[in-house]
């Protein structure tokens, strides 16, 4: 009973705030629901029993994503009266919405019951808990999906920072061959002064 | 009984999750951020979907995929706001009707 009721406030929360992220006029308020909204499904996360992937979920999209979007809003000096004149698209995203819930929906009443998935009910996990599971299964069946994984954070890292480097010209840098290669004859010139006789 | 927790109660909230990210496509055709955002609504719904099945049917797998697609979005993150900086330094603007450089 209590876990329903979590469950019912966790879900609406989620919904009004991913409400207010996609209406909000301030790219930065839309973040911060953007946060809630992660901490929030968390909390489902937490009351369907995955308590690894709910923790996961902060560190990754609250500890990362959200502040790497806050970050780039905060950065870039937009100018907000011009990015919110809502556009003539917003019939076109209603129609399109409406045709994927009447879909849902006709999908939902027409599920016929005698072909239903079978719930396996024994939640039989020999006394281990959610990360354990989580983690003998992903070292040995999943390994090659983990380490395609890594290599997706890889190739993602690299493209941020090869994207968004740039090399100015006019700055001064220390060019290390440039100094190792020098010697005395080319950089030292000497000259005879020839003085002048005074009248 | 509603206040039995079900399969149903979390896929009708992945659902009107799914819809609230696709409409807020639509609805912000000129900010970019906001479109990005949305594409992480939705990621967060399917998520959502994938570990309720593996609750569900004590099956973990859905939980090790709904991880791969956390890493997946972390990456498509990264990535988009790069271009993003990338275009904004270029152009001085993100709206997206604008972005037409490579058109013939």
């Amino acid at each position: 009973m209590f876990a329903s009721i979590l469950f019912f406030l966790f879900s609406f929360l989620i919904l009004g705030s991913a409400l207010l992220v996609i209406t909000s006029k301030n790219p930065v308020n839309s973040v911060i629901f953007l946060i809630f909204s992660f901490f929030n499904a968390a909390g489902i996360f937490l009351i369907a029993g995955a308590e690894f992937l709910a923790l996961i979920m902060l560190i990754v999209y609250v500890g990362a994503v959200a502040v790497l979007f806050l970050f780039v809003v905060m950065m870039l000096d937009l100018n907000f009266e011009e990015l919110n004149k809502k556009t003539k698209f917003i019939r076109t995203g209603i129609v399109t919405a409406s045709i994927l819930i009447i879909e849902m929906l006709v999908l939902f009443f027409y599920y016929p019951e005698e072909q239903s998935f079978i719930i396996n009910q024994d939640n039989n996990t020999n006394g281990l808990t959610n990360t354990e599971i989580i983690g003998s299964k992903i070292y040995t069946e999943h390994f090659y999906h983990f380490q395609i994984a890594g290599l997706i954070l890889l190739v993602a890292m690299i493209g941020a920072i090869v994207l968004t480097l740039r090399h100015r010209d006019n700055v001064r840098r220390q060019d290390i061959p440039l100094q190792v290669s020098r010697d005395q004859e080319k950089n030292i010139e000497l000259k005879d002064i020839t003085f002048e006789e005074s009248e | 009984m509603i206040f039995e927790i079900g399969i149903y109660h979390y896929t009708i909230l992945s659902a009107f999750l799914f819809f609230t990210g696709v409409f807020g496509i639509f609805l912000n055709r000129t900010n970019l951020i906001i479109i990005l955002m949305s594409l992480e609504l939705i990621l967060l719904s399917v998520s959502i979907n994938f570990i309720s099945f593996s609750v569900f049917l004590s099956d973990i797998t859905g939980q090790i995929f709904s991880l791969f697609i956390l890493t997946v979005a972390a990456g498509e993150a990264a990535i988009g706001l790069a271009i993003l900086v990338v275009y904004f330094r270029n152009s001085g603007n993100i709206n997206v009707n604008e972005i037409n450089k490579m058109r013939g």
